[in-house]
């Protein structure tokens, strides 16, 4: 054997499995296919600046005194100190819907007084949801999928009210189309609503570079730039790891990030019966702008705003490229940071059709993106300052780059929405971490890395 | 190793996996996790500390014998004695 562990993606779940392993003292090495690490949540280079692909902001922060949350779980699991991390935590974001804001910070206090305020009838409603929420085993890797839209609507009287707590949930980590897995709904809920947003001064890179150096202070293998063609299998087992340059891996355990589909299509003896509609459909589009001034300065003080323009939040893959009726904007200038970011920057999300946008040629391709800027532009000046003649940069991703970045079939950002809670597969030593295992957001990307790595690896002798 | 040894390098391990906590005041008769903030995750690296530190395994059956401090020293002294 050449390694005990071969890991597949330096995502964050792949990092974060990559690290337990190698402080264990595995042996143990990751493939990723491009030459940064992060995955979704990577980074990239355009005239002259530098822009995060999948981070908006991190869920889960929580100040230093609250200990057995998702975030101090991780650090410690991971062997990390809070300050590694360099969190800067949000100022206030809002969920906007044509007659309501609520409004939230990282103290659920306020955000049940802003539901309170604007839903008066659905206050003891809401308390009972909360209850429903904390006695609520999200972790529990054994519970049967439930609906959040059944649970929450049992609950809550008011489709409005349900709607908007549900809206940015959706955004930030959901697979499926109109609703959410309830465990998944509470995984986002508290990290969204009850601990809360925050920022590395320095983007998604300050997360990645601590956890690269962690990992390679444990002694793990990174190869970078590797692409894995095939895994071999036979008699219920991997037996090896075929590479793009021709060289072959051989490990007692696999652990793959690459997602449950794509990762069984790497099979050599693959057989798609059953698999192939789990593949996710929701993927989403990115405007980035760069602003000559700070968005404070035009009176835009709001870190995130998810929005929605419809009666009722349609959460599907549009019909057209995209649907500009919802999405998100995220300022990422507006944390609470030492000293400001160096320029003004506004981040749109909205929804968009990977097969549509797929079929483009390069020409239409780049017409459409700057149609569709300026599309959503329009929606998104209605909700904050009209700073359009202030951009001074622009650009756009869209659901090929998501594929190309994360290797999900339809740039399916949040991957399927099946997921493999245990990280189990039919082959007896082929896990699965990261998005399709179903702990989402960065945070939950990384204790999925960590939980599939103590269950499968290290708590077996 | 004595028994004594073996408790201060539990204490050791444990300050380790969980250095936010105070362990001062820990008693060696309760289990630790009603003790301190420690959930299973991390009480599962007391074990994986012992494996890598000392080649000590143990089986997931005997995980319960690492409750408290004294079980643990109990359960641990003859396999470290010798060492």
């Amino acid at each position: 054997m050449d390694y005990d562990v071969l890991i597949i993606g330096a995502g964050m779940s792949g990092l974060a499995a990559g690290i337990r392993l190698a402080y264990y003292d595995k042996r143990v090495c990751i493939i990723e296919k491009h030459y940064r690490v992060g995955g979704l949540n990577s980074f990239y280079n355009r005239g002259g600046r530098e822009f995060d692909v999948g981070l908006h902001a991190m869920t889960n922060y929580v100040p230093k005194s609250v200990k057995l949350t998702p975030l101090p779980k991780l650090l410690r699991q991971l062997k990390l100190k809070r300050e590694d991390f360099a969190l800067c935590p949000q100022r206030m974001s809002a969920i906007k819907f044509p007659d309501k804001t609520l409004r939230f910070n990282n103290d659920l206090d306020f955000f049940v007084q802003e539901v309170v305020d604007n839903f008066p009838a659905q206050s003891d409603n809401f308390q009972r949801l909360l209850k429903t929420i904390f006695e609520y085993d999200e972790l529990d890797l054994y519970a049967k999928p439930i609906s959040a839209r059944e649970v929450v609507g049992s609950i809550i009287s008011d489709p409005l009210l349900i709607d908007m707590v549900f809206c940015p949930l959706m955004f930030y980590g959901n697979a499926q189309e109109n609703d959410i897995e309830f465990g998944q709904f509470v995984i986002m809920f508290k990290g969204i609503y009850c601990e809360g947003f925050a920022r590395p001064q320095a983007g998604v890179r300050q997360i990645l570079d601590v956890l690269v150096r962690k990992y390679r202070s444990c002694g793990g293998e990174l190869k970078t730039r590797c692409t894995v063609t095939s895994i071999q299998a036979a008699n219920g087992r991997v037996e090896s790891i075929l590479l793009e340059n021709g060289e072959v891996l051989a490990a007692d355990k696999i652990l793959s990030s690459a997602g449950y589909v794509e990762t069984m299509r790497l099979l050599s003896n693959y057989d798609p019966t059953g698999i192939e509609e789990k593949a996710g459909q929701l993927s989403m589009v990115e405007f980035i702008t760069v602003l000559d001034k700070q968005p404070a300065e035009m009176g835009h003080e709001t870190t995130i705003i998810f929005y929605n323009k419809s009666d009722r939040f349609d959460y599907r893959k549009p019909d057209e490229l995209i649907n500009v009726s919802s999405g998100v904007i995220c300022c990422p200038n507006n944390f609470q940071y030492k000293n400001p970011l160096p320029e003004g920057m506004i981040r749109i999300t909205n929804l968009a059709n990977f097969d549509l946008w797929n079929r483009l040629n390069e020409e239409e391709y780049k017409a459409q993106k700057a149609a569709w800027l300026g599309k959503s532009l329009n929606e998104v000046v209605k909700l904050i300052p009209d700073f359009r003649d202030s951009i001074v940069f622009t650009d756009v991703f869209t659901p090929k780059t998501i594929h190309r970045y994360t290797g999900h079939i339809n740039g399916a950002v949040y991957g399927t929405p099946n997921k493999t809670k245990m990280g189990i597969t039919h082959l007896e030593n082929l896990f699965i971490c990261g998005t399709d295992q179903g702990f989402l957001g960065i945070v939950g990307a990384m204790l999925s890395g960590i939980s599939m790595a103590n269950l499968h690896v290290l708590q077996k002798a | 190793m004595t028994k004594k040894e073996i408790k201060s390098v539990l204490m050791e391990i444990v300050a380790e996996i969980i250095p936010d906590e105070d362990l001062t005041n820990l008693k060696g008769d309760i289990p630790i996790r009603e003790q301190v903030e420690m959930d299973s995750m991390d009480f599962l690296d007391i074990i994986m500390e012992l494996r890598k530190r000392y080649g000590i395994e143990v089986p997931e059956d005997d995980y319960m014998q690492l409750a408290t401090l004294d079980s643990s020293v109990a359960y641990l002294e003859p396999r470290m004695r010798d060492l």
